[in-house]
């Protein structure tokens, strides 16, 4: 659903200007029962070719691997099957959230379900198809992992496939597109003078840096979110509440509240990304020490109780 | 007689299969198979209680802020926390968001297609209605989906994104709104509601939400050509095929009520049972499990529900469970909820024709024409200088329920802590009502019921009656089965 949000052009535009034509797809196709799995047998069959297999939703192997945790409706198969043999047909496999990437939250708690991901499972490569997997293209799964996922991240991502420009080095450790995965959350992060001063929000609502008490994971989570907006103007953190870093695998099971930082001895366990601690602990400290009066009051505000102050050529 | 089964049924979100007995060219028995299973009840056990709010609204791509009102208002209703103003307006611009965005998604994208498919190429308004509605490709859905995408920017400025916010909190909302957003939400649900009098209506949205009996809104749908606009097209068509008769389930409902303000909800609560509208009481509700892949003997309350999955159960047929309301079936959504608020015309269509295909699509339309005008009072309403959240402190131990309207219909959740942590937490969403199964009365599901009775013309693999009947409760499967 997030993907129908797509804008400038809107999706069914951006499909046509790409020449990506919809073999099927569930919420959008007319063809529906025996005239789907028409389409899936004549793939089968070698009939019809199927450049791009898009897989949303984690492959449920229970219960005790016989995947009728989920079963293709009409064809008394599971689901797991038929991604099985659909992958062996398909130039390029690519994995739409992540859960389909990783396992994501369908893998949260026992797994009750035994999900699993395309080509991981959670961090560890794998998953259902196998570390040996390669899409007829000779490439691995494509790993747009997020929760969701924006929907410029799967529309750019299948026009670079269109346009035959993928590479084992446009994807990063995990397998994410790196147009998106190489930024940061933080980066562009409206809320970026407070975290320059560590002038730190306590509770929902209020205006400032939520790394210290918030639970919040922008400044490791890979993903263009302040740079690129939501729905227009949005992003997590301008809404209000953390970045929980969902494009991560195992981001479902933390291991604390997702909105509560962990902390020891009072410093955040989690550091930004490539900052050195001794360094980290030591600037944000005095950073602490000289944080403006304005940050620091309205860091606990909901409202801006001191706007920045101006300043005159001639008083 | 003979069987065919139905699957995978698409254009409704998530996975299903229909399995249809049919003699004499109708379906005299239909059974609806949810065929995934998705435990996030089990994944709730044990975790921290303000996490739900994080897993809650992921069951669903397209119910997601339903999702988390219900958390929110478990955990506020856990808490006994108050909410502000600014607050309740919030939660209620989010949700009314989500809610008639899925309105429209539902009629443009999952149920309208249907009829330009080959079996009505002889219908004389076929070629019209083809090129406005054809999948991935008719005029209307391409004029929508801007109009959609641009209207979901008040989640970008109130919930930070769609889906998946954890700007609702069980205080209120996380975002703040500053006196320009205010303005902004302003202008884009008028900009909204400039595309659906244009375009899926062709009048006022005043004029459509007042239409108060049958002979009214005959007389409005004539004053202009059929084609005039899309609601006036399905109406042409739902006479031309008479879907006034078609899909009629039991004609009783429920609706827990919706967007609250102050104490007074736009529409109302209630049940209604045998003709007769009556009070909604939250302990009347039991999940039978006669019929599904769960383990377990009696029906039980949600508050002591328990998800063990089984495949063992041998009458079984779905994973989803057939939640009852006194043991009696009930159907939700658009249409129970402005039955039970009292819309005169809806009323009137209730009496007459039942819980028909064509009811439950007008009913839509009615919500989206009374509730886009709400939206712009309430964002007027918002207050850029007082509160939006107040803080909540949960207690280790204690209950509590959440009850909302979904744009499908009444979703439930229910929470219980232990020492901290979450000991049960169970959920009844629209469609888990709807395409519940037969329970230990045998008595069939809403949808179940609705079928019986669907012409089957010669040859049909895929009934186009059984399409449009499963498409008119516009189900949401994943959530049916969370």
């Amino acid at each position: 659903m997030s993907l129908l949000n797509a804008e400038s052009p809107d999706l069914l535009t951006t499909f046509e200007a790409a020449g990506i034509h919809l073999l099927w797809h569930p919420s959008l196709s007319e063809e529906t029962g025996s005239e789907v799995v028409d389409i899936f047998d004549s793939i089968l069959k070698g009939e019809t070719q199927l450049d791009v297999l898009c897989l949303e939703g984690s492959v449920l192997r229970g219960p005790n691997g016989t995947g009728r945790f989920h079963m293709l409706g009409g064809t008394d198969k599971p689901m797991m099957e038929w991604i099985e043999l659909l992958s062996k047909q398909a130039q390029y496999t690519v994995a739409v959230g992540s859960c389909a990437a990783f396992g994501g939250i369908s893998a949260a708690g026992d797994n009750i379900t035994d999900a699993i991901g395309l080509q991981f499972e959670g961090e560890v490569p794998g998953g259902f198809l196998g570390d040996q997997y390669r899409s007829l293209s000779g490439h691995k799964t494509i790993n747009i992992s997020g929760c969701p996922v924006h929907p410029d991240w799967v529309t750019e991502t299948l026009i670079s496939l269109s346009l035959d420009e993928h590479s084992e080095e446009a994807v990063d450790l995990f397998g994410r597109p790196r147009m998106y995965a190489d930024q940061l959350v933080h980066h562009g992060c409206s809320r970026n003078e407070y975290y320059e001063y560590k002038a730190s929000a306590e509770l929902p609502g209020d205006r400032g840096c939520m790394m210290e008490n918030m639970g919040c994971l922008g400044t490791q989570a890979h993903a263009d979110c302040n740079s690129r907006p939501w729905n227009g103007v949005g992003s997590c953190t301008k809404g209000g509440y953390a970045c929980i870093n969902c494009t991560a695998p195992e981001f479902e099971e933390p291991g604390h509240s997702f909105t509560q930082t962990p902390k020891i001895a009072g410093i955040p366990v989690g550091l930004p990304t490539d900052m050195p601690k001794a360094w980290f602990v030591a600037l944000a400290s005095l950073s602490k020490a000289a944080t403006p009066e304005r940050l620091r009051k309205n860091a606990t505000s909901e409202k801006l109780i001191y706007p920045p102050t101006i300043h005159k050529r001639k008083n | 007689m003979s069987r065919i089964v139905v699957g995978p049924f698409n254009r409704v979100e998530g996975d299903l299969e229909v399995s249809l007995d049919i003699e004499n060219g109708v379906v005299n028995k239909a059974q609806v198979n949810s065929p995934m299973f998705r435990g996030f009840e089990r994944i709730m056990q044990g975790q921290v209680p303000m996490d739900a709010l994080v897993y809650t609204p992921r069951i669903c791509g397209i119910c997601s802020v339903s999702q988390s009102v219900a958390c929110a208002k478990a955990l506020a209703d856990l808490a006994q926390t108050e909410i502000p103003l600014n607050g309740e307006l919030s939660i209620n611009l989010v949700l009314a968001n989500e809610n008639m965005t899925d309105l429209l998604t539902h009629f443009y994208l999952f149920f309208m297609p249907d009829f330009s498919r080959d079996v009505y190429a002889q219908k004389d308004w076929y070629s019209v209605v083809s090129e406005r509605f054809k999948a991935k490709e008719g005029s209307s859905v391409k004029k929508m989906l801007p109009a959609r995408a641009e209207f979901l920017h008040l989640m970008g400025i109130m919930a930070g994104k769609w889906p998946h916010s954890l700007s609702i909190q069980p205080g209120g909302s996380a975002k703040p709104i500053e006196a320009q957003e205010r303005i902004r939400l302003i202008t884009l649900i008028a900009s909204f509601r400039r595309y659906m009098e244009l375009h899926l209506f062709g009048a006022d949205l005043e004029d459509v939400a007042k239409l108060d009996s049958i002979k009214a809104l005959l007389e409005w749908r004539k004053k202009e050509h059929w084609s005039q606009s899309d609601f006036r097209t399905f109406l042409h068509i739902s006479e031309d095929l008479n879907l006034a008769a078609l899909g009629r389930s039991t004609d009783q409902f429920l609706s827990f009520g919706n967007y609250q303000v102050q104490g007074k909800k736009l529409f109302a609560e209630g049940c209604y049972i045998q003709g007769e509208l009556q009070p909604f009481d939250p302990d009347s509700i039991a999940e039978d499990i006669a019929y599904s892949w769960m383990q377990g003997a009696e029906a039980l309350h949600p508050k002591e529900g328990v998800t063990e999955p089984s495949v063992d159960n041998e009458e079984a047929y779905t994973w989803c469970k057939a939640p009852r309301l006194n043991k009696q079936v009930v159907e939700v959504g658009a249409l129970a909820r402005q039955l039970i608020n009292g819309h005169p015309l809806i009323k009137e269509l209730v009496e007459k024709q039942g819980a028909s295909v064509e009811s439950r699509m007008i009913a839509r339309m009615l919500e989206l024409a009374i509730v886009i005008p709400k939206m712009q009072e309430w964002a007027k309403q918002l207050d850029p200088q007082a509160a939006f959240c107040f803080p909540t402190t949960l207690p280790k131990e204690g209950c509590g329920v959440g009850l909302v309207e979904a744009a499908r219909g009444s979703l439930g959740h229910w929470l219980q802590v232990s020492k901290g942590k979450i000991s049960n937490y169970q959920i009844i969403a629209p469609t888990t009502w709807n395409f519940s199964p037969r329970d230990s009365q045998s008595i069939p599901g809403a949808l179940e019921k609705a079928l019986e009775g669907a012409p089957v013309f010669e040859g049909e693999k895929e009934p186009v009656s059984v399409q449009h009947i499963v498409r008119s409760f516009d189900p949401c499967m994943v959530c049916t089965v969370h």
